[in-house]
């Protein structure tokens, strides 16, 4: 990779009452890329985060955020990152521009420093008219965004979302995600969790895939998708009257075709590419009637399905 | 800390309960001068006259209503309770306690702005109480408070706010011991009840006359019973801030101990000076800050200790 790592995991663990939460995890995120940390519920991505943050210690292992151990040095690790809970809370009484001043003072941040930044980022994440409105007011989704607005208002090197869109409307999200997609630009590392797969699959750039506190797979989008699907990634249907035997024979043939297979009346063809013109046209010039041919991408959430399943 | 020092005490000045507590204390002051008024007409006694105004004689209103005894039961453990009992949970269930978290603050400035900036709240309050009464006092009675009885007085405020000081530190403690903060506003009320009424009116007696049974009504069986009474009494807090406080304010109580009629004729009936009055509560005085420092260390040793996540 030859990428600078800003947070590295070795044998993290942590036990709550005598259940491992999280088991002998090693995690890796490069600089300026969106790492998604996927699983289901009960996975230990949250575990995880707080950990990281060193706002939990960790049973063994070592938790390194640039560097920093996150269990002996939290405050250099709190320094440099910035982090949304799952259930993010602010001060009722509060508006939302004091909320983020208040964060801003905590950080050691002059309010005339933070004022435009503040402006800003109210604008960028689409609350800007609600700025002097008592956060007591506002929506789930509303709060969802501020506190977007909250991790950035410190300009942290690293930011950790903990379920970023939950609550969002679909409009939202794809605000806030291509927030989160144009955050490496501006020097921030981010790192966050969901289980909400096309979001991970649209903004990040590696994935690590959790399972019961262990990490089932980890690397890059591309790199695990060639991986997993080795055999190809797209499936295409093709159904005809009555196939023959020359008929795979041919389709065989066709340049980026792994693997055709005849279930009754209907071919099922892995390649890598999307090759539907090229199968018709092989099928239509060996005469056989064709009826439909239909094609499906597999996805990360077959990635998903597919480690989680093994996990 | 000290931005979040200003933040709690925004809080308390601008939240309802900050108006409502502000109430009582103008509710408290009104009603001592009420009684003072009535009571200072039919004195005779001459000396420590402005001292009176804080003690009106129990002929003119009924005991319970009495300055000192509305202070010692009801109105410093309530405020006291109001300012703490949801420092902390209230905080960890709405998610802002990990929101401060995150940020390079260290865990131990949250609970000492905490609870700095409610004892400094309520010294506010105490102070307001006995300016209100002493200045519209001064109006009713004419008669300047001499370096005596304003020594007394000081010293009178300082307990108060040590005694304060213990409810809110047992209130913080519950706090963060209880996730709801129902739970921890019943406990502290519970508390209240138990040692400010419960206990002093028919626990503390019933458990001295059976242990100290006075069936045959002799003199040795009497004072037997009595010291194991008062013994008892000064396990609670209130009786023990009610004694110091009557110590302090009625100079001509000689003693906390049992005098026997017989034993009485041979006193002076002249009052204690200053230094023998603070010898008398001195005890009571030391037993209070202990309280107070007992309640606070195991708040923040389990703070410290505590997961932050909030659910």
């Amino acid at each position: 990779m030859g990428k600078k790592l800003v947070v590295e995991t070795k044998e993290l663990t942590k036990r709550y009452d005598g259940t491992t939460v999280v088991d002998r995890l090693n995690l890796h995120v490069a600089e300026n890329e969106v790492f998604g940390l996927l699983g289901p519920n009960g996975a230990g991505k949250t575990t995880t985060i707080l950990m990281l943050l060193g706002l939990t210690e960790p049973a063994s292992g070592i938790a390194r955020v640039y560097g920093f151990d996150s269990t002996r040095e939290p405050l250099k690790v709190k320094r440099l990152a910035g982090y949304l809970p799952e259930k993010v809370g602010f001060y009722d009484s509060l508006t939302a521009r004091e909320n983020l001043k208040f964060i801003a003072r905590l950080n050691n941040i002059s309010d005339a420093e933070s004022h435009r930044q503040i402006e800003q980022l109210l604008e960028a994440v689409g609350i800007a008219d609600m700025a002097d409105v008592a956060v007591g007011k506002f929506s789930r989704g509303m709060k969802q965004r501020l506190g977007i607005a909250d991790v950035l208002v410190k300009k942290p090197k690293v930011a950790f979302l903990d379920e970023p869109t939950a609550g969002l409307d679909p409009e939202g999200i794809n605000q806030i995600l291509d927030l989160i997609a144009n955050l490496p630009q501006i020097g921030t590392t981010v790192v966050l969790s969901s289980h909400r797969l096309y979001e991970v699959q649209k903004v990040c750039h590696s994935i690590g895939i959790l399972s019961k506190g262990r990490m089932v797979i980890e690397g890059s989008l591309d790199s695990l998708s060639k991986e997993t699907f080795a055999e190809g990634r797209y499936r295409i249907e093709v159904e005809t009257t009555q196939p023959s035997p020359q008929l795979i024979e041919v389709i065989g043939k066709i340049g980026g075709v792994r693997k055709v297979e005849a279930k009754g009346n209907v071919l099922q063809i892995t390649t890598d590419s999307d090759l539907r013109a090229e199968i018709s046209k092989a099928v239509v010039q060996s005469d056989v009637p064709l009826i439909q041919v239909k094609i499906q991408e597999f996805s990360l959430d077959d990635i998903y399905m597919k480690y989680f399943h093994e996990g | 800390m000290i931005t979040i020092l200003r933040k709690e005490l925004a809080d308390y000045f601008t939240s309802i309960r900050g108006v409502i507590a502000l109430l009582l204390v103008f509710a408290i002051s009104a009603m001592a001068l009420h009684a003072a008024f009535l009571g200072i007409r039919g004195e005779t006694e001459t000396e420590f006259v402005f001292l009176r105004l804080f003690t009106t004689p129990e002929k003119a209103i009924p005991a319970l209503l009495n300055f000192p005894t509305i202070m010692a039961l009801f109105f410093i453990p309530f405020i006291g309770i109001a300012l703490g009992f949801d420092a902390i949970n209230s905080e960890r269930t709405s998610g802002t306690l990990s929101r401060v978290l995150s940020q390079p603050v260290f865990r131990d400035n949250v609970i000492n702005a905490k609870f700095l900036a409610s004892i400094f709240t309520l010294s506010i309050m105490a102070t307001t109480s006995m300016l209100l009464i002493s200045g519209y006092g001064l109006r009713i009675i004419g008669v300047p408070p001499t370096s005596e009885e304003f020594i007394r007085l000081f010293i009178y405020l300082v307990s108060i706010i040590i005694y304060g000081a213990f409810w809110l530190g047992l209130a913080i403690l519950f706090s963060v011991l209880f996730r709801w903060v129902g739970t921890s506003l019943l406990t502290s009320l519970a508390m209240w009840l138990f040692f400010g009424l419960f206990y002093i009116f028919m626990l503390a007696p019933v458990i001295a006359n059976a242990l100290a049974p006075a069936t045959d009504g002799t003199t040795a069986e009497l004072i037997r019973n009595a010291e194991l009474q008062s013994i008892l009494l000064r396990v609670s807090p209130n009786y023990l801030f009610l004694e110091s406080s009557t110590v302090l304010l009625l100079p001509l109580v000689r003693t906390l101990g049992i005098v026997t009629i017989g034993e009485a004729v041979y006193m002076i009936p002249n009052p204690l000076s200053l230094g023998q009055s603070l010898l008398l509560m001195w005890p009571h005085l030391t037993i209070l800050i202990g309280l107070t420092a007992i309640c606070f260390a195991i708040s923040y040793v389990v703070f410290m200790r505590q997961e932050i996540r909030a659910t």
